[in-house]
């Protein structure tokens, strides 16, 4: 079906204002002025485009948890944030351990076609920790797995980190670790300090997921395969990381929207909307977990999207469940941190929303430049446009956010998905 | 003034106004009628999500003994025990007309959580929330001390109080911390560093690991229970050199100075954090906290409960 989208006057990556044409999934021509019939026109003076976003860190809870999200809600929150592409994490039930479930993931996702869906599978067996999952099943099935994690849980077993390390090499794979070891944070509830010992919430030390981190890149190292660190929370973790890459070791490294933004003080209210895994940090720990992103320390934005029902959310803070829903405040709050403030340049901005992320899990058809012939994943937004954040607004199933109510500069007003319109602000 | 979640919530003149009241209170428990017509027609419920029998049974007689009607609402047989949802449990509540509700419960924040108002908008006392707070303990135990040391008047200036034993996972330490503190004494926190909370130096208090230098110094000491399961989550060696190194005896409150007083909030631990000899001893209050504990607990829903009429009716 031929299909034209001409977004006018934009300005690629902050540049010169342009026109950008796409045809049939792919763009066709950039140039000052383009004149013509198209199918749409999306009005961009004053915007900017960047290449799809790509999320690596995505709970959409199908198959199994569809009382929270599924895989059709989750995919337009997804367009709604300005994401092209994102990665399934595998704690559905059943867990994605087998090809039979990545695959049937995979296949929801392409029949919902707002975005690509990667499934993500599991590091082992019903993330239990034991024994290696189906990796190379998962690697050669029809949903192509290049990227395993535990997510939610931590390979804490060194030897068995070691060898899933090892493993996934041969299909050049790579493993996202869920940095925390689980002794030192056995029924923890927020970050171990001075608010939680006030609070009498039981504390989650940073040391719990620094250790991972440190152990994981030099197993990394050692066998030379390809590491991944979720959620990195603390200004520990990123000296960590800053040490290994200047001494050449391989590792990429993600934050999320609200460890950039929020801090252990929310807990002070007892409203779980704050409680999250890994727990939200102190001040000092945004301020490095943001100078990371900006110098190339952390590689990308993930956004830990982890929709749940609202009686998850709705008892006392030990009893809920962790997790926020991120999709759709990523951007803005990316934007408000960290573009508005002159911090981050919008090239960086493409970097770690799209083109580093894609380049890590290898989805070769995304993060690609803004140019003719590239596959058409274009997010555009507009840097003067303010998001009130409004739960009841989101189009995710599960409404928690802990944004709710605030005031965020920069939104995402059009998505362009393979050459389709999946988002446009007024629709 | 709407909930007592914790110290935090009452300004020194407040405290010291809910002392003096429990005096006058005090003195109508000594008389030949024991009851005052405060809060007829009030409705106080006792929800009470995690065992406990002095709280309980002393915020039921302190209600009682102001003509409030009582609801025990217990976690045992009750629809708590059947999976209920505090807010379900907060709903049922508010249908039934609880002008106050005195929770106790395991959770840190489960009052904080009932007085948001949104499930329910009656006046909330936390009788104990998790590893968090325990306000009425802390008032009754200043009461205990003022009346000891005071003459049952004034502020605690020049006060020093030891508090002693698992200060991590104890309620009642960070409530009295906040109130002595408030009061104008000094306190010093006494524990393996093990059973000490993280970056505790945030906190208004001096720290020792060595029970024997501080005894010399305090006014008051206050022993803390020392859960048998600790010992097993590797807080320290064995219950025996627990008791020898942070337990009290008649010998460590021989080190004390004359007409100090020694506390405890139970339930004790015969044996293991203070000796029988100690707690049967002249300086041992024990006894006393429970009475002085109805007193702050009139005094409590007196002020909260009567004294704001509009409030509890918005």
């Amino acid at each position: 079906m031929p299909n034209s989208i001409l977004i006018k006057g934009g300005s690629i990556h902050g540049a010169t204002a342009q026109d950008v044409l796409m045809e049939d999934g792919l763009i066709t021509k950039i140039a000052p002025s383009l004149e013509g019939q198209f199918d749409s026109v999306i009005e961009a003076q004053g915007h900017v485009l960047l290449p799809g976003f790509v999320d690596l860190h995505t709970h959409l809870r199908e198959p199994g948890r569809e009382n929270s999200e599924t895989i059709a809600t989750g995919s337009l929150a997804a367009a709604r944030g300005g994401y092209v592409a994102v990665s399934a994490m595998a704690n559905t039930l059943p867990v994605a351990d087998t090809a039979a479930i990545v695959e049937q993931v995979s296949a929801i996702g392409k029949k919902v076609g707002l975005v690509d869906v990667f499934p993500v599978g599991a590091v082992t067996k019903g993330l239990e920790g034991h024994e290696l999952a189906d990796l190379g099943s998962m690697a050669h099935s029809q949903a192509h797995v290049r990227m395993f994690s535990d997510d939610g849980n931590c390979v804490s077993d060194p030897l068995l980190m070691r060898r899933a390390l090892e493993y996934v090499k041969q299909f050049n794979g790579v493993i996202a670790q869920h940095a925390q070891d689980p002794r030192l944070t056995e029924d923890s509830q927020m970050n171990e300090g001075a608010i939680a010992s006030t609070l009498g919430l039981k504390g989650w030390p940073a040391v719990a997921e620094e250790s991972i981190i440190a152990r994981d890149i030099l197993l990394a190292n050692m066998v030379g395969s390809k590491l991944h660190i979720c959620h990195v929370t603390t200004k520990g973790g990123v000296e960590i990381i800053r040490w290994a890459k200047a001494q050449g070791m391989k590792v990429t490294a993600e934050v999320t929207p609200h460890h950039l933004l929020l801090t252990d003080e929310s807990a002070q209210s007892y409203d779980p909307i704050y409680k999250v895994n890994p727990p939200l940090r102190t001040q000092e720990d945004v301020l490095a977990l943001r100078a990371a992103l900006v110098d190339g320390t952390i590689d990308i934005v993930g956004t830990d999207h982890a929709p749940h029902p609202v009686e998850s959310k709705e008892c006392e803070w030990q009893n809920a469940a962790f997790g926020m829903v991120g999709l759709e405040t990523a951007f803005p709050i990316l934007f408000t941190t960290l573009i508005s403030t002159g911090l981050m340049s919008w090239d960086r901005a493409a970097q770690v929303m799209s083109q580093n992320p894609a380049a890590i899990a290898g989805y070769a058809s995304h993060g690609q430049k803004i140019e003719v012939g590239a596959p058409a994943h274009i997010t555009v937004v507009d840097p003067k446009g303010v998001l009130v954040v409004d739960r009841a607004q989101l189009a995710s199933k599960s409404k928690n956010t802990p944004f709710h109510g605030m005031e965020f500069q920069g939104t995402v007003v059009a998505t362009v998905f393979n050459g389709r319109l999946t988002h446009k602000v007024g629709n | 003034m709407k909930h007592l979640l914790s110290i935090n919530d009452i300004d020194k003149e407040f405290a010291l106004t809910i002392l003096d009241t429990a005096a006058e209170m005090a003195r109508v428990s000594e008389g030949p009628v024991k009851k005052l017509p405060t809060l007829r027609g009030k409705t106080v419920v006792n929800l009470f999500a995690e065992d406990s029998t002095r709280t309980r049974i002393s915020f039921e007689a302190a209600a009682k003994r102001l003509s409030a009607d009582v609801i025990n609402f217990t976690a045992k047989g009750s629809s708590i025990s059947k999976g209920e949802s505090l807010k379900d449990t907060a709903q049922t509540l508010q249908a039934l007309g609880a002008d106050a509700v005195i929770i106790r419960h395991p959770a840190s924040g489960a009052a904080h959580r009932l007085a948001q108002g949104k499930w329910m908008n009656g006046t909330v006392i936390n009788a104990g929330d998790g590893t968090h707070e325990h306000p009425s303990q802390a008032l009754l135990d200043a009461y205990t001390i003022r009346k000891h040391l005071r003459g049952g008047k004034g502020d605690l200036t020049g006060l020093h109080i030891a508090i002693v034993g698992d200060i991590l996972h104890s309620r009642v330490a960070r409530s009295n911390v906040l109130l002595l503190n408030k009061l104008g004494a000094s306190v010093t926190l006494v524990a393996p560093p093990t059973l000490l909370p993280h970056q505790v130096e945030a906190w208004p208090v001096k720290v020792s690991y060595n029970f024997n230098a501080v005894l010399p110094t305090v006014d008051a000491v206050i022993m803390l229970r020392i859960q048998q399961e600790r010992m097993s989550d590797l807080y320290f060696p064995s219950q025996r050199e627990y008791s020898t190194l942070f337990g009290i005896d008649a010998e460590r409150l021989a080190m004390t100075k004359q007409g100090s007083i020694l506390m405890h909030p139970g339930p004790m631990n015969r044996g293991l954090e203070i000796s029988a000899e100690a707690a049967d001893s002249p300086q041992s209050v024990v006894v006393e906290q429970v009475a002085n504990g109805v007193s702050i607990r009139m005094a409590i829903l007196y002020l909260f409960i009567a004294g704001s009429q509009e409030s509890v009716n918005a």
